[in-house]
This record gives C-alpha cells, sequence and structure tokens, in this order.
C-alpha cells in the first residue's frame, strides 16, 4: 500500500531528483487525503503535527485581520507545499488553511518525518534544503506582496 | 548580442503630419472600470481621420486648459478610429480627465511609440504578464493574437492585481476564456475569503504556468518592480532575454524626443520605447525615476 505512493512522490515537483532511497523512507510517513471545497484543513493554533504536498485543488491561507475579516493572504496549488510549522517548535500552526476546491494532497506525519531526519541526517540534510528553498520563495514573494506595488502608480 | 536598441524589431506606424498639434477627439463613453481607474472611448472629430496604431503604442492626451499625458492605446486596433484609453487617476491632469463627460471634445496627439512585436510571435508560446492598469497597453496585443489564433501556440495571460476589485475588463476576461483556446491565470495580493482564485504574487506564477521557455516570446507590463522580478523567474525558466518585451512607462512631456525629459543615456524612452527588449532596456530597469 505504502508502496505505491513512491511514484507519486518522484513525480511531485518539491521531492524531484530526490535519491530513490530517500523516498522509500519518507513515503512510510506519507499518506493520501482528500478535501472537499472549504473544508477547513487546519487552524491558527492547532497542533502542526503534518504538512502537506498538494497534488490537485486549491488551498487557500487565511488569516482573521482586524476590521477586513478572513482575509487569503496566499493561495497554494497543485505540485506546491502547505506548511512548515511541523519542522520548528513550538509546532503548531500560525494560520488557517482552507480547501478552495475540491483538493488532493499528501499528508506527511511531521513526528515520523522528523525522527526519520534524526536517524538519518543526510535525509534531514536533503529535506531541510528543500523547505529553505521554499521559505526563501515565500519570503520574496511576501516582500513583494507587503511593497504593495499596485498602490502606488503602476 | 550587443545592448542596442532593436529599431527595425520595433517600428511602427508613424504619428499625424504635425505631431505637436493635438487632434479634437470626442467622448462617446466613460466607463468607470475600477475605483480609481476609467476608460474614454473617443472618436475624432475629423471623420476623414486614417488614424491606425499598433499595439504597446500610447497617445498625448490632452485636457484643454490643464494639460497633457501620455496614455497608451488599450483598444482593438482593427476597430479604429474608435479609441480607448485606460487611465488611473494619479495627478492633475488625470483627474481633471475623470472629470470630462460624453459629448465633450479633447485633443489627441499620436500615435507614438514602440510596439509589441506581435509580428515575431507566430509559431511560438506567448506569455503575457501585466500587473495592475499595466493589462491595458497589451490588450491590444491580445486583440491580435485572438485575431488571428490559429498562428500562434500557447497563449497564457498571467494577471496580478491588488485586490478582486482592482481587476480591469474582468467581463471580457471571462468572455476570451469561454471563447478562446487563451489560458488565463489571475491573482491578487489579498482577498476575502470568498475569493475562489488565486492570492499571491504574479511572479510565483511564472514557475508552474504552461510554455515551452524554450519557444516563448514574453510581453510585460506593469510596475517595474515587478517586471524586475518577472524578468528574473523569465530568464530562470530559461526564456531567452531576447524575447522578453517590456513596457517602460517613464515620466513624459514632448512625447517625440525632443525635450529629453525621458532621456537615459542614449535612449529616448518616448521615441525609442516605450516597448523594448529586455537586452536594451537593462541598464534603465531599476534605475529611479529619469
Ligand atoms: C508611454 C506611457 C504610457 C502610459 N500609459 C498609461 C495608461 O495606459 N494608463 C494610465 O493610467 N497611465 C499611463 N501612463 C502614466 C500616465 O502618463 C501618468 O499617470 C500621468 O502622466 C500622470 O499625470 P497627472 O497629471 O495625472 O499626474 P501628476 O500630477 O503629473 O503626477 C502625480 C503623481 O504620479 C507620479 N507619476 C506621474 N506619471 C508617472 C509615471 N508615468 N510613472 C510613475 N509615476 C508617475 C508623479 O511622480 C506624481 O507623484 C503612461 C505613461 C507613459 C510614459
Ligand atoms: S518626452 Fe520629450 S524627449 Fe521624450
Amino acid at each position: 500500500m505504502i508502496q505505491t505512493l513512491e511514484p507519486i512522490l518522484r513525480e511531485h515537483p518539491f521531492f524531484r531528483g530526490m535519491e530513490d532511497q530517500h523516498i522509500r523512507l519518507i513515503a512510510g510517513c506519507a499518506k493520501n487525503v482528500r478535501f472537499g471545497a472549504g473544508e477547513v484543513i487546519f487552524r491558527e493554533g492547532d497542533p502542526a503535527d503534518h504538512f502537506y504536498l498538494i497534488r490537485e485543488g486549491l488551498v487557500s491561507v487565511q488569516f482573521v485581520i482586524p476590521h477586513d475579516g478572513l482575509t487569503t493572504v496566499l493561495t497554494v496549488g497543485g505540485g506546491e507545499v502547505l506548511g512548515w510549522s511541523w519542522l520548528f517548535p513550538p509546532y503548531r500552526w500560525h494560520f488557517d488553511a482552507r480547501a478552495q476546491q475540491d483538493t488532493h494532497a499528501l499528508a506527511f506525519d511531521g513526528k515520523c518525518l522528523r525522527a526519520k531526519c534524526d536517524e538519518d541526517h543526510d535525509l534531514g540534510y536533503d529535506i531541510y534544503k528543500r523547505f529553505i528553498q521554499i521559505i526563501n520563495d515565500r519570503l520574496e514573494a511576501t516582500r513583494l506582496q507587503l511593497l504593495d506595488v499596485y498602490g502606488t502608480h503602476a | 548580442m550587443a545592448p542596442m536598441l532593436e529599431q527595425t524589431e520595433v517600428a511602427a506606424p508613424g504619428p499625424v503630419p504635425d505631431p505637436m498639434l493635438p487632434m479634437p477627439y470626442r467622448i462617446q463613453r466613460v466607463r468607470q472600470e475600477t475605483d480609481d481607474t476609467f476608460t474614454l472611448e473617443i472618436l475624432p472629430e475629423d471623420s476623414s481621420s486614417r488614424f491606425s496604431f499598433a499595439p504597446g503604442q500610447f497617445n498625448m492626451l490632452y485636457v484643454f486648459g490643464v494639460g497633457e499625458v501620455p496614455i497608451s492605446i488599450s483598444s482593438n486596433p482593427a476597430n479604429v478610429p474608435l479609441l480607448k484609453h485606460t487611465t488611473r487617476v494619479v495627478g492633475t491632469v488625470t483627474k481633471a480627465m475623470r472629470k470630462l463627460k460624453r459629448g465633450e471634445v479633447m485633443g489627441i496627439r499620436g500615435p507614438f511609440g514602440s510596439h509589441w512585436p506581435v509580428e515575431d510571435a507566430p509559431g511560438r508560446d506567448v506569455v503575457i504578464v501585466a500587473g495592475g492598469i499595466g493589462l491595458a497597453p497589451l490588450r491590444p496585443a491580445l486583440y491580435r493574437l485572438m485575431a488571428e489564433r490559429e498562428k500562434f501556440r500557447r497563449i497564457v495571460l498571467l494577471y496580478g492585481t491588488r485586490t478582486p476589485d482592482d481587476m480591469l475588463y474582468r467581463r471580457e476576461l471571462e468572455q476570451w476564456r469561454g471563447k478562446f483556446d487563451l489560458e488565463i491565470q489571475v491573482t491578487v495580493d489579498r482577498a476575502a475569503s470568498t475569493w475562489r482564485g488565486n492570492v499571491g504574487v504574479v511572479t510565483t506564477m511564472i514557475g508552474r504556468a504552461p510554455f515551452d521557455p524554450s519557444n516563448t516570446l514574453a510581453m510585460l507590463c506593469g510596475p517595474e518592480i515587478m517586471m524586475r522580478f518577472t524578468v528574473m523567474e523569465l530568464l530562470k525558466r530559461g526564456v531567452a532575454a531576447e524575447r522578453i518585451y517590456l513596457s517602460a512607462e517613464r515620466n513624459m512631456k514632448c512625447g517625440i524626443g525632443f525635450c529629453g525629459h525621458c532621456q537615459y543615456g542614449p535612449t529616448f524612452v518616448c521615441k525609442d520605447g516605450p516597448v523594448f527588449a529586455l537586452p536594451s532596456i537593462s541598464a534603465i530597469l531599476g534605475k529611479v525615476e529619469i
């Protein structure tokens, strides 16, 4: 059953180029999940015990902003990753995530993956590098968003 | 390739015989596009006018007694002499222009400047990246591409705005999406939770947009910082610099290379641009206002 996830992992852009032995190790921490449109995936403050590789669909990352109410600040779609709070103490979500459309994803058990990374530092280094790239890309995008470039003359 | 202006590639129909003389045009319709942006539809008073333009070119719009501003032509080049200009209210002249009503007359000089290289696009994927009001100068290129859809491979429009309410030409985009083989991806910087589309900066869409970078022509218009980051993503994906075109809409006065107001080194944005191939403008991109 678990074996069948390996080809899916290999195909997902996030794990592109990962060594087979590492794919095999992490596949044991993954399961297929599905969220209906409108379904809450997690809420701010909940324990961050998973992260998700989105295969198909669209997920909104949302905050409650005073005066504006529930506001979407980012969407994550097919081929992308949702969540890295599972990597850092206190392992709690900092935002809400809700499926905008029917969404298929792979959910990884954070504890399981952290344990494997502790056991095999090569794997840990590979996983952390991939997440740092994502965090860097998101930080750059967030900076642009904060600049509010369309607010001044376009 | 040497960073020279490729004038031959982007040469376009010239202006009317006296380029300093505004021609009277009457306003047929004023359309409010968003909170701060409106479109004027105008026709020349001279019914024998043979005005024609290429996508990406601009006119100088004169509000009598107030002043003149460069505004891109945003209408279908096949529908001349009817012209549309979509303008965002920012200062003195655009504020006065916003107050004009149907039936009133304004002055037009043009068309000026270089154009989008639609003629180089047959057989290629075309990627159009627009930010905010930057969709206006690109709309005539889209009309051209749609008119001869079969000549081009994939056509992808990536459009970013601040919020869903700031999107231009919303209904038209919906129609195009249904009617033509055109991939349209819209994203906004933030939205209420009821918005069903993408949220995030437009640059993040480039990595996963469906096009073949080795055979792509890209056209960009939007805030300069957005264009800078878009260029980086396109280059990262493997699009050749010579096939990335962008519109630099710097401040201007005469619009015809006389006053030097828009000059940067040997480049006059008004007459050499506003549409440039990336290698000829990379020195200007990111420089503070000239
Ligand atoms: C080739 C070209 C095509 C253009 N096409 C369009 C278009 O299709 N639609 C549209 O809405 N605008 C367009 N613009 C920009 C437009 O010309 C300016 O917004 C306009 O000149 C502002 O005039 P104003 O008197 O209302 O504002 P001003 O009172 O002159 O200025 C108000 C504020 O806006 C700033 N500003 C003015 N012009 C620019 C500019 N070009 N870039 C950045 N900041 C500026 C000023 O520095 C000032 O802070 C284009 C500009 C160029 C050069
Ligand atoms: S605006 Fe006068 S030279 Fe360009």
